[in-house]
């Protein structure tokens, strides 16, 4: 494992569950690697968009997928830095299953100075049954970190 | 449709409650209210609010705004549209402050709506983020 995966792994379930947002609506950090982030949300009520349906609500599903692109896309990059999203587009291939914890699997495909191609899918436990698929660019906003200064200069990703 | 019923569709989304969303009718000027609170905030550092809340804010307006019209037309058992496919370009940084919403139908066939929605903060010629998506509306017959 490089440096900077093994530094992933140790500020990536902190900058997910310390967002506040994912923490509101009970996101939970899986998995980093390099160009690669895979996150959870498990099933709560007060996430349903259709009350007839009791499926979770789109919304709830664009924000799992924004998080775990934009955690893919700081992965994507060789220091560390933080980054917004400035598209995302996002299909919906079927309902959730209520009850069902939804998985979001995302990929840095292609980094430029700049800016993130991320591609990403929600699934309910089969990864070839998505739920969603999204495509999203991210952009680099503030001063990236190599691994060793993230050491020196504590947590500021 | 008075302002009050407006009010009681946005809140019969559960996740609309849980994000604080409010609903606005005036006449027939319909848009949508998200608070600030922190627990939308996506960036603290920043501060920035959440790029989902903002696509889910705008995803709910949509479905409200179809919703709305369905029952404007006199439908009065009529559901909430599904979505297909949406996508949100973010435009400015959301603050830490009131942020507003407001559909606009382009085109309803059939099956299939064509709904684009415009987020703003202090001004609404200064988007902070716009969506576009197709919704697939409800049938009569569907379970």
């Amino acid at each position: 494992m490089s440096a900077l995966v093994e530094r992933l792994w140790e500020l990536g379930p902190t900058m997910v569950e310390g967002t506040p947002h994912a923490q509101k609506i009970g996101m939970k950090f899986v998995a980093v690697d390099k160009g690669r982030a895979t996150l959870s949300l498990p099933y709560n009520t007060a996430l349903i968009g259709d009350p007839a349906t009791r499926v979770v609500a789109g919304g709830a599903v664009t924000t799992l997928l924004d998080q775990a692109s934009g955690l893919a896309a700081i992965a994507g990059f060789d220091a560390l830095g933080p980054v917004a999203t400035l598209s995302l587009r996002i299909d919906y291939q079927r309902p959730a299953k209520p009850g069902e914890t939804i998985i979001a699997e995302a990929i840095c495909y292609k980094v430029t100075r700049n800016v993130a191609f991320v591609r990403a899918v929600a699934h309910d436990g089969d990864e070839e049954d998505p739920v969603a698929t999204a495509q999203s660019c991210f952009m680099v906003t503030g001063k990236q970190y190599t691994v060793e200064e993230t050491y020196k200069a504590g947590d500021k990703t | 449709m008075t302002p009050r019923d407006a009010q009681k569709l946005v809140e019969s989304i559960p996740y609309a409650k849980s994000l604080g969303i409010e609903a606005r009718l005036m006449g027939d000027d319909f848009f949508l209210v998200l608070p600030y609170t922190d627990s939308n905030i996506g960036n603290p550092a920043l501060p920035a609010l959440h790029g989902g809340v903002v696509g889910g804010f705008m995803e709910v307006c949509a479905m409200a705004e179809l919703k709305r019209r369905s029952l404007e037309l006199g439908d009065p058992h009529a559901k909430f549209a599904k979505t297909i496919g949406i996508n949100v370009d973010y435009l400015r940084r959301g603050k830490p402050v009131e942020t507003y919403a407001r559909a606009d139908i382009f085109k309803e066939g059939s099956r299939v709506a064509n709904v684009r929605v415009r987020a703003w903060q202090e001004r609404e010629d200064k988007p902070i983020a716009a969506l576009s998506g197709h919704f697939l509306l409800p049938r009569a017959d569907d379970k």
